[in-house]
C-alpha cells in the first residue's frame, strides 16, 4: 500500500475519533439555554466528521493514477528516501525541539546562538571559527531588531540572570 | 474610481509606505530567490513584522511587496539555476534556463522583469474596474449566501487542484476545517478538541501552521536532498539590455497574457501556476511555425507568456480576497489571516468603511511593479550573490526564522513544539503528494464558515434558508458540480496530465 493510501487510512481514523468526540461527548456538557440554538458546538464538527470519513474512504479506495511524469533532481520521492540526508534532518528536528525547551530558561542569545551552531554543525560544517561569530553577530542583531525596532520583548538572558 | 485613485495616492505616497514598498520588493527578491522558498512561507515569516507595524495599510503595502518581490526573485532563480521555488514559475525555467546557458542570461532576467511588470500593471488596472463592481453585488450577501460562497470557493480549490488529485485536496481541505475547528466555538464560547490543554484554548495559531504547511517541509527537503539547492551562482550577469525588435515581439504576447492570467488569478484555487503552464502552452500554439521551433530552447515568447500570466494571476487572485473575503490561494489565504489579525476585515464592506486600506494596497501594488522593474533589476547581479551563501549557513537560518514567526506572534514555547509536530506532519503529505494550500485556506475559511453558517441557521431556525433563498440554494448546487464535473472528467485525462513534482505547490 502507498504512503498516500496509509495517510488517507490514518485520516479516516481520525475523523471517527473526531467524530465520536463531537457525536457522544460534547452535547450533554451543553448549558440549557444554548440548547435552544439550531447550531451546537457540536454540530458543525459532527457534519465535518461525516464527510471526512465518506473522502477518506474515497482517496481509500480509488485507484492511483498512472504513468508518472519522470521526477527531475530537485523533485522528493519516497522511493529515494534511502539516498537522502534523513540523519542530518532528524538532528535538526531534534535541534528545533531542544531550542523550544530552552529558549525561556538559557534565553534568547545563549539559545540562539547554540542552535545556529549546532544546526551548521549537524549540517556538517567544520570551520567553527567562522560559524561561532556570525551565529553570534546574527543573533544579537536579530534581538536587537526584534526588541528595540518591533518593541517584542525577549528575554535575552539566562533566567537566572534576569 | 478617480475619487479612490486619489484616496491611494495619498495612503500609499508616504515617505514610509514608499520605504513599506522598497523594503517589501527587495527582501521579497532577496528571499524569494532562495530555493525552495516560495511567497507563502516568505509572507508568513513576514507577518510578525507586519503585524508589529501596527497600521494595517502599512502591512499590507509591506506584504504585497514581499508578495511581489518573492515571485520575482522565483523567477530569477528558474532562469539562473533551473531551479524553480515556486510551481507558478516552473513554466519560465522552460525558455529562461536555456536562455541563460546560452549566456544570454541578464537578457532573460529583463525579459522577465518587463513581462512582469505589465502582467502586474494591466491586471492592477482590471482590478481596479472589477473589485469595486464584484463588491456592490456582494453587499446584497447574507450569512446565508456567504455560507454557500466559502463552500464554493472550498470546493474550486479541490476542483482545480489537478487531476487525480481532487479527492486528496478534498481531504485536506477537510482536515483545515477540523483543525479550525479546535478552541472556542461558533456562537458560544465553550472550548471543543482542547484535551484541556489551556495552550489550545484559543486554537491553532495560523502563523504557526502557515510555518508548518510551507516552510519548514522546503527546508527539511533542502537538508534530505541537497540537490534542490545546486547552490552555484551561474556566472556573471550581462547585457541587461533588449532590442527593440525583441521588444515587437513579445508586446503582443503580453497584451494577451496579462488579461487571460487576470481572469485566471480570480477563479479560486486556479492561481499563478495554471496561468503560467496556459500561457506557455496557448503562445506555443499562437506562434509561427519557426518561432515554435524555439520553444523550449530559449525563446523570448516563452518566456514572457508565463512571466506575464503569473503576475497577472497573483494580482487576480486579490480580487475574490479584497471584494469578498475568501481567499482563492495560499498566499492570499496567509494575507487574509494577516489583514485579519490586524483588525481588518476584507469583503465587500472594506471599500466603503475602509477605502484607504482598499486603495492604498491598490497603488501600492502599481508602486511595487514599477519598483520592482527599475530599482530591483540593475540590482539582481548583485542579489543573485546570495545564491552562493553555503547550506550550512543558510539552513540553520531558515529554520530559525520559522521558528521566531510563530514565536514572536504568541510568545509561547508551546507554539515552537506545535511547529515541529504539524512540520513534520507535513512533511509526510508532502511525500504522498498531497496538495497543502487547501489545508491551509481550510483552516482560515473554518471559523468563518461556521459563524455564517449558524447565523443563518438562527435566523431561519434550520434548513429553511436553503429553500427560501434561491441564490444559497444556486450556489451549494454550484460547489457540488464542482467537485463531482472534474472527478468525472479526471478519470479520462488522468493519464494525459503528467505529475508537476518537486516545486513548493505555491501561487
Amino acid at each position: 500500500m502507498a504512503l498516500d493510501r496509509w495517510i488517507a487510512l490514518v485520516f479516516v481514523g481520525l475523523c471517527a475519533a473526531y467524530g465520536y468526540a463531537a457525536f457522544f461527548t460534547m452535547d450533554h456538557l451543553l448549558p440549557p439555554i444554548l440548547q435552544r440554538n439550531p447550531v451546537w458546538p457540536s454540530t458543525f464538527p459532527k457534519m465535518l466528521a461525516i464527510a471526512g470519513v465518506i473522502v477518506g474512504l474515497m482517496v481509500l479506495f480509488t485507484r492511483t493514477p498512472e504513468g508518472r511524469a519522470a521526477p527531475n533532481a530537485g523533485a522528493m520521492d519516497i522511493t529515494r528516501l534511502g539516498d537522502y540526508h534523513i540523519g542530518q534532518a532528524l538532528g535538526l528536528l531534534a535541534l528545533m525541539v531542544a531550542y523550544a525547551m530552552t529558549l525561556r530558561s538559557l534565553g534568547f542569545i545563549a539559545s540562539t546562538t547554540l542552535f545556529l551552531v549546532l544546526g551548521g554543525v549537524v549540517l556538517g560544517e567544520r570551520k567553527l571559527y567562522i560559524l561561532i561569530p556570525v551565529a553570534a553577530l546574527a543573533t544579537v542583531s536579530i534581538w536587537y531588531l526584534v526588541q528595540e525596532v518591533l518593541g517584542i520583548f525577549l528575554r535575552p538572558l539566562p533566567s537566572f540572570l534576569l | 474610481m478617480l475619487d479612490g485613485i486619489l484616496i491611494g495616492l495619498a495612503t500609499a505616497v508616504t515617505p514610509f509606505n514608499l520605504m513599506m514598498v522598497v523594503a517589501g520588493c527587495l527582501i521579497g527578491t532577496l528571499i524569494g530567490m532562495l530555493p525552495g522558498l516560495g511567497p507563502m512561507s516568505i509572507i508568513a515569516i513576514m507577518i510578525p513584522v507586519a503585524i508589529g507595524i501596527g497600521d494595517p495599510t502599512s502591512a499590507l503595502i509591506l506584504l504585497s511587496g514581499v508578495y511581489y518581490g518573492a515571485i520575482f526573485g522565483g523567477s530569477t532563480s528558474s532562469i539562473l539555476l533551473n531551479a524553480p521555488g515556486v510551481a507558478g514559475t516552473v513554466a519560465s525555467a522552460f525558455d529562461g534556463y536555456p536562455m541563460a546557458q546560452q549566456g544570454m542570461a541578464g537578457k532573460a532576467l529583463t525579459i522577465a522583469a518587463i513581462a512582469s511588470f505589465a502582467g502586474g500593471t494591466v491586471s492592477v488596472v482590471l482590478l481596479m474596474v472589477f473589485a469595486p463592481a464584484l463588491s456592490s453585488v456582494a453587499l446584497l450577501f447574507h450569512s446565508a449566501e456567504y455560507f454557500a460562497l466559502m463552500v464554493v470557493g472550498l470546493s474550486a480549490i479541490a476542483a482545480f487542484a489537478g487531476s487525480g488529485q481532487v479527492g486528496k485536496a478534498l481531504m485536506m481541505t477537510l482536515l483545515g476545517l477540523i483543525m479550525g475547528t479546535v478552541g472556542e466555538g461558533a456562537l458560544s464560547n465553550t472550548p471543543r478538541f482542547t484535551f484541556g490543554i489551556l495552550d489550545l484554548q484559543s486554537g491553532f495559531s495560523f502563523i504557526t501552521l502557515a510555518m508548518a504547511m510551507f516552510a519548514l517541509p522546503e527546508a527539511l527537503f533542502l537538508v534530505m536532498n541537497p540537490a534542490r539547492a545546486a547552490s552555484q551562482a551561474g556566472g556573471k550577469i550581462t547585457g541587461l539590455r533588449i532590442s527593440r525588435a525583441e521588444a515587437r515581439t513579445i508586446a503582443p504576447v503580453i497584451g494577451r497574457q496579462s488579461v487571460m492570467g487576470f481572469f485566471i488569478g480570480v477563479l479560486p484555487g486556479a492561481g499563478a501556476t495554471i496561468a503560467s503552464f496556459l500561457g506557455y502552452a496557448v503562445e506555443r500554439n499562437l506562434a509561427t511555425r519557426e518561432e515554435q521551433a524555439q520553444f523550449g530552447k530559449g525563446s523570448i515568447k516563452g518566456l514572457a507568456a508565463p512571466e506575464t500570466a503569473n503576475n497577472a494571476a497573483c494580482t487576480g487572485s486579490f480580487v475574490p480576497l479584497l471584494t469578498l473575503g475568501i481567499p482563492g490561494s495560499g498566499t492570499t489565504a496567509i494575507l487574509l489571516g494577516a489583514l485579519l489579525a490586524l483588525n481588518v476585515t476584507p469583503g465587500p464592506r472594506l471599500m466603503l468603511d475602509e477605502p484607504d486600506v482598499f486603495w492604498g494596497v491598490i497603488i501600492a501594488m502599481y508602486i511595487g511593479n514599477l519598483v520592482l522593474l527599475i530599482l530591483n533589476l540593475p540590482l539582481i547581479p548583485y542579489i543573485a550573490k546570495i545564491l552562493s551563501i553555503p547550506r550550512n549557513y543558510l539552513i540553520p537560518f531558515i529554520l530559525f526564522f520559522t521558528l521566531m514567526g510563530s514565536y514572536i506572534g504568541q510568545n509561547n514555547s508551546t507554539e515552537l513544539l506545535i511547529l515541529v509536530a504539524f512540520g513534520v506532519v507535513a512533511t509526510i503529505l508532502r511525500f504522498a503528494d498531497y496538495p497543502l494550500a487547501p489545508l491551509l485556506i481550510g483552516f482560515i475559511l473554518g471559523t468563518m464558515l461556521e459563524d455564517n453558517f449558524a447565523r443563518a441557521m438562527q435566523l431561519y431556525h434550520g434548513f429553511g434558508f436553503l429553500l427560501e433563498r434561491p441564490m444559497t440554494l444556486g450556489l451549494l448546487a454550484l460547489a457540488a458540480f464542482l467537485v463531482i464535473l472534474p472527478s468525472l472528467r479526471a478519470m479520462r485525462l488522468r493519464r494525459k496530465l503528467a505529475r508537476e513534482a518537486g516545486v513548493a505547490d505555491g501561487d
